[in-house]
């Protein structure tokens, strides 16, 4: 920004993490008391074995990284499509379909070396998770269906169909016959790139992945207009701009993203596709990981980060305290959803003094988060209209 | 023909919990809220139906709690999208995560994780007299347990509620345009608050008829997409009550048709056939869109000056 | 008489804006009382006050002697007080019945739409309204929603009638029709608050009137019987002389830049919305479009600019076809657009200054570079703009939804300006801003016709219509019923054409 001070910088910052923080604490407060219920165990005990299983060892953020990688691949494809105005739900369906396709690839396509094979590899998962974030743009240009329900139903068949690869054609032919694909081999496998730690060259990738989507977003023509239709179709209309290519365009991209992931998650952690690939919910925890980090680059990087936390950390929480279920961690994770959605709960009252007292700060901060991460319509007429005898 | 009676009796079977929060929905809907987390509210209502027959012996009152806890939690997203404003996707999926995972937590904590499912009292196939002796017909219509009668029974009677009473042309109204309701005095949201509490009850009834209708226990994520295939078939039925019942009969056909493939050994991998309803779903999607009934303020809070 | 309405010392204020400075207004039983303003000048706000749907921020209100607290439209109904909205509060896809019964604090449960429809086309009759109850809003004209609007508020037994800008969108016939009814209105003991910038239509239908000037009371309850002079109303209105001319030498037409030919277009309902049009506009000269809004001219500027496809006929720009081109396409051919609905069309409301002006040219040099942006030129760009066109900003990184109205749309103007433009289409160019900026507006768009630019302007406002273009065409039904030189034109021909009215019409006996 132009000529701010480091305090209005310091300040400004603050007003950015106001909501999330605020937002974290909620969910953990309410958190506590699905433990009081469900369980004997302390619910600050039962917190602070997350914690330590989430960043306390070094071995424990090794595990939060793995975990955050893919949970980030999700969240870069939620928020570039919400960026276009477009609420991706299918991330989940693309990161299997990016998955399936990468094995498909991984496991057919050998006698490659390394440096063939891999890009092949990650472009295979790039293009099917890409894939089925076309159908859903398609369908959505061509017959005006809504994406919501289009993206779910695509999850669910993308679930089937990978049921259907592991048990059908991609079976690996080996006594005692589990729902498996033949291990992906070694050329096309993604290792750690920090000798110790189990942490994987897909982090790199994904870092890359938010410095582009930053970088398209902010820095190219395309980008720039996909913001303009995103926040106002109508006026991007009107400077000559196409909905329908956006929404293309960006639904390309999210699935692509989803699909890269999916890729990641195969050839650098789980080794194979197995019928319990996608038994985490990647894909609407990438949501949460978005929206707490509001679509920006940096905030999808940390909010990634304290998601896999809550995730690594959650395991070693059931098995110390025996008797609370990691899907508290779920619960924690929806509950970031629900109060960063509804952050204005948070706003400390200051809408009603509004009106009595005259501060022009206040006002810009209200209407400032209100676009902010262009989830909430802004409250029309009023202001506005005041505003014309100003 | 009896292959045929059977495979209608099925349909209208597995129609039902799709008519039922349907016909929630529809009102929902109408007032202009997109409630994604209906997913999670029927996934609610199965587990607490189960845990209150469990409770109370009684398959009723098992359905009454289900309907009271369901309806606690849309009053939580009724809380955030009408009060808070909050982006009523967004709120949805996240009472869909909420769901899945405090269900999970729940069941682990009361019924273990691997312990084979208690007995409890489920709702069970009640004849009605004479209509059920009636050849063929009587199989398709009249054999079926009582939550399928009133999820038929409760059609006309939406039907004539949404278009022929006050409630009804508030509720469409606020969906059109929340200021002009404003403006004669009808508190819009009150308005939609209610008629998300009324989506919550069908809701919790649909779930509670799913775990006790169709399985006689619970499982994680057993809903499996039935809220959003219910939604669907709101936009499919074009937002009335009357199509919302079409729309979940050919749903429900697709589904037994999808049993029908499974249990013929036709050759075809059981996950294909498995992909019909969530096919048909997005095709009909693709059929209707354009020209609906889609209240002009969908999914837009109202902010009052 | 006695004052049926007293509200005193209402102060209003939306943050730091204050839209009602202790106003206090009185209005007496039985007559028609105008409240007159620019806009934004205060007049909705107060109503909207009385009418429950603000809370004022200091101020009481009494009703008939008693203190009136509206908490909702519901209160004021409850005590007689209706109010017709500028933008109709109606429901396009409901029938005219059903948005008359919506809220009646009379309805069943049960709804009886055909005792109601008939209690209705009763009340219709009284006041020579001809509306069918069964019909769907949104198949209405706007006259007849007009109409439907009044009945709705009558249906409810009201004997307080606010309306706010009633003619707005009337044709002077039209407005007759709306006079009638107030007469009757008020021949049965009703009181009418008539809210109105326009000075000759309170002279002719109310008895006294109250002015009002950003926000502050000029003169209260001022008989208009014993109004001598309009420019001293209007002087109290405007609070500076009115003759505020913008200044503007003869034209000397150029070439000819837009040429439209035999254009017709059909909507999605099958609708015949532009029937024939041909015209063309010259280097040099501005071209007025007027009518009454929804008479074909958002779709004839949406034609032009590739928004919306014509069915037939051709638009040529510079020699060259472009009826069928993109947008962009034609933006690119040279043609600056000040459109119709700043908010929806010409701005994105939650971005920052510099990516609004980036917004129409930001794939050309040197906006950008092979599709990367130069942000940093941008910035210059944007700060040149912002001090030309004198917007007021605290910076260019400020949202553009912050701006006030005025400041936004010389933003768009300066944008649309700052472009290399052989044609410059300007819709509703001063719509909703105060004089200051209007006037100022108005002169960049002569200012641009100076250098060489075509122009073609559509406005409402016949004021608008009389000082700025060279020339004027009159839009009707979607037909071009004429064109005038300026000199032709007089407000009284211009208003019967806006009526669809033509001169062998009048001839013609009726």
């Amino acid at each position: 920004m132009e000529g701010m001070t480091i305090k209005q910088r310091l300040q400004a910052l603050l007003r950015t993490l106001y909501f999330p923080i605020m937002a974290i604490i909620a969910s953990l407060l309410v958190g506590s008391i699905v433990i009081l219920f469900t369980s004997k165990s302390n619910p600050f005990v039962a917190y602070g074995h997350m914690f330590q299983g989430g960043f306390g060892t070094k071995r424990s953020f090794d595990a939060t990284l793995t975990k955050a990688i893919p949970l980030m691949f999700t969240a870069l494809s939620f928020s570039i499509a919400k960026r276009s105005g477009i609420i991706n739900l299918g991330a989940q369906g693309q990161f299997t379909a990016g998955a399936i396709s990468a094995t498909a690839v991984g496991i057919y396509l050998t006698g490659l070396p390394a440096a063939i094979h891999l890009p092949l590899t990650l472009l295979a998962g790039f293009i099917g998770g890409s894939l089925f974030g076309f159908i859903t743009a398609a369908l959505k240009v061509k017959f005006g269906a809504s994406e919501l329900i289009v993206t779910i139903m695509l999850n669910y068949i993308a679930a089937l169909l990978a049921a259907y690869f592991v048990t059908g054609p991609m079976l690996e032919q080996l006594p005692p016959y589990y729902p498996q694909s033949p291990a992906i081999p070694k050329t096309a496998r993604l290792g750690s790139f920090i000798p110790g730690l189990n942490v994987h060259t897909g982090l790199l990738i994904v870092l890359g992945g938010v410095f582009l989507y930053y970088f398209y977003l902010w820095k190219t023509t395309s980008g720039f207009r996909m913001r303009v239709v995103g926040l106002n179709p109508t006026a991007g209309e009107y400077a000559g701009m196409s909905v329908a290519r956006s929404t293309i365009l960006s639904l390309f991209l999210a699935g692509g993203l989803a699909g890269l992931g999916g890729a990641v998650e195969i050839i650098a952690v789980q080794g194979r596709l197995m019928i319990t690939s996608f038994s985490e919910s990647f894909g609407f925890t990438g949501i949460a990981v978005a929206l707490l980090g509001n679509l920006n680059p940096l905030g999808i990087v940390f909010s990634g980060i304290l998601f896999g936390g809550i995730s690594a950390g959650s395991l070693r929480m059931e098995v110390l305290t025996r008797d609370v279920n990691a899907s508290v961690a779920e619960v924690i994770q929806a509950l970031i959803i629900l109060f960063i959605a509804g952050r204005m709960m948070f706003q400390i009252k200051r809408r009603r003094k509004m009106t009595t007292a005259a501060d022009p700060d206040v006002q810009d901060d209200v209407l400032a988060e209100d676009t902010e991460g262009a989830d909430t319509p802004l409250p029309e007429p009023a202001i506005e209209k005041a505003g014309d005898q100003a | 023909m009896n292959e045929l009676a059977n495979f209608l009796s099925t349909a209208i079977r597995l129609a039902t919990p799709t008519l039922l929060a349907g016909l929630g929905i529809v009102f929902s809907e109408r007032a202009g809220i997109v409630n994604i987390g209906t997913e999670g509210l029927m996934l609610i209502g199965a587990l607490s139906g189960v845990m209150g027959s469990l409770l109370t012996g009684n398959v009723w009152l098992g359905a009454l709690i289900a309907i009271i806890v369901t309806v606690a939690f849309a009053a939580v997203f009724a809380f955030f999208t009408v009060i808070i404003k909050a982006d009523q996707t967004v709120i949805g999926t996240g009472m869909n995560l909420l769901a899945s995972g405090l269900t999970i937590t729940v069941n682990r904590a009361v019924f273990g994780a691997n312990t084979s499912p208690p007995k409890i009292d489920t709702f069970r196939t009640t004849p009605i007299p004479l209509l059920s002796k009636i050849p063929y017909l009587g199989e398709i219509f009249f054999r079926h347990p009582v939550p399928i009668y009133l999820a038929f029974l409760l059609v006309p009677i939406a039907q004539f509620m949404m278009f022929r009473s006050n409630t009804g042309l508030k509720v469409r109204s606020v969906g059109e345009n929340p200021k002009a309701c404003d403006t004669v005095g009808i508190n819009v949201t009150r308005t939609r608050f209610l008629a998300i509490l009324y989506s919550g009850v069908m809701a919790g009834f649909a779930g509670a008829f799913v775990s006790m209708g169709q399985l006689s226990f619970f499982t994680e994520g057993m809903i499996a997409g039935g809220g959003f295939i219910a939604l669907a078939a709101v936009v499919f039925g074009n937002y009335t009550p009357l199509g919302v019942m079409i729309a979940s009969l050919v749903f429900g056909a697709s589904n037994a048709l999808m049993f029908r493939l499974q249990a013929l050994s036709t050759g075809i991998p059981s996950q294909f056939p498995l992909m019909i309803p969530y096919i048909i779903t997005i095709f009909s999607l693709c059929l209707v869109s354009r020209k609906s009934n889609k209240p002009a303020g969908s999914a837009i809070p109202y902010i009052k000056e | 008489m006695a004052s049926i309405l007293e509200m005193k010392h209402i102060t209003k204020r939306f943050g730091p804006v204050v839209a009602n400075k202790d106003v206090s207004f009185s209005v007496e039983e039985g007559e028609v009382h105008a409240l007159l303003g620019e806009n934004g000048a205060g007049k909705s706000t107060l109503m909207n006050i009385l009418f429950g749907l603000y809370e004022q921020t200091s101020g009481d209100i009494y009703y008939r002697g008693e203190p009136l607290n509206v908490r909702s439209p519901r209160d004021a109904i409850d005590r007689g007080i209706g109010m017709v909205h500028q933008h109709f509060m109606l429901i396009p896809a409901h029938s005219a019945i059903e948005n008359v019964v919506l809220g009646y604090g009379g309805n069943k449960e049960v709804l009886d739409l055909k005792a109601a429809a008939k209690r209705f086309s009763e009340m219709a009759d009284r006041y020579h309204m001809n509306i069918d109850p069964w019909e769907k809003v949104g198949k209405m004209s706007v006259g007849q929603q007009q109409r439907l609007e009044i009945l709705k508020a009558l249906y409810r037994d009201v004997d307080t009638l606010i309306l706010d800008e009633p003619t707005a969108v009337l044709t002077p016939q039209e407005v007759e029709g709306l006079f009638d009814v107030i007469r009757q209105l008020i021949a049965e003991g009703k009181t009418v608050i008539f809210i109105s910038h326009k000075l000759p239509e309170i002279m002719a239908i109310c008895d006294r009137c109250t002015v009002l000037r950003q926000g502050e009371v000029a003169a209260a309850g001022l008989e208009v019987k014993s109004i001598k002079n309009l420019n001293e109303l209007a002087h109290l209105m405007v609070g500076r002389e009115v003759e505020l001319v913008t200044a503007k030498t003869p034209s000397e037409p150029g070439e000819v830049i837009l040429d439209v030919e035999d254009l017709n277009y059909i909507n999605e309902k099958g609708i015949h919305v532009l029937k024939d049009v041909s015209f063309q506009v010259r280097a040099g000269e501005i071209v007025g479009v007027c009518g009454v809004d929804g008479n074909g001219q958002s779709e004839l500027v949406k034609c032009l600019t590739g928004l919306l496809a014509p069915a037939s006929g051709r638009v040529e720009l510079l020699g060259k076809d472009v009826t069928h081109e993109s947008a962009k396409n034609i933006l690119d051919a040279g043609v600056g657009h000040i459109p119709e609905d700043r908010h929806k069309m010409g701005m994105v409301g939650a971005m920052n200054l510099r990516e609004n002006i980036a917004m129409v040219d930001n794939y050309k040099e040197p906006y950008s570079t092979k599709g990367f942006m130069h942000w940093r030129w941008i910035d210059k760009h944007s700060r040149e703009l912002v001090q030309k066109f004198s917007v007021k900003t605290p910076s260019i990184m400020e949202k553009a939804i912050n701006l006030s109205g005025g400041n936004q749309q010389k933003m768009v103007v300066g944008r649309e300006l700052s472009r290399e433009t052989h044609l410059l289409i300007a819709v509703h160019p001063s719509r909703g801003l105060d004089i200051g900026a209007t006037k100022y507006i108005q002169s960049q768009i002569v200012e641009a016709r100076d250098r060489g630019a075509a122009v073609l302007m559509v406005s409402t406002e016949l004021d608008e219509i009389l000082e700025i273009p060279d020339r004027v065409l009159v839009i009707y039904g979607g037909r071009i019923l004429a064109c005038l030189e300026q000199a032709a034109c007089s407000r009284n021909r211009l208003g019967l054409l806006m009526a669809g009215i033509t001169e062998d019409d009048e001839e013609q006996p009726a």
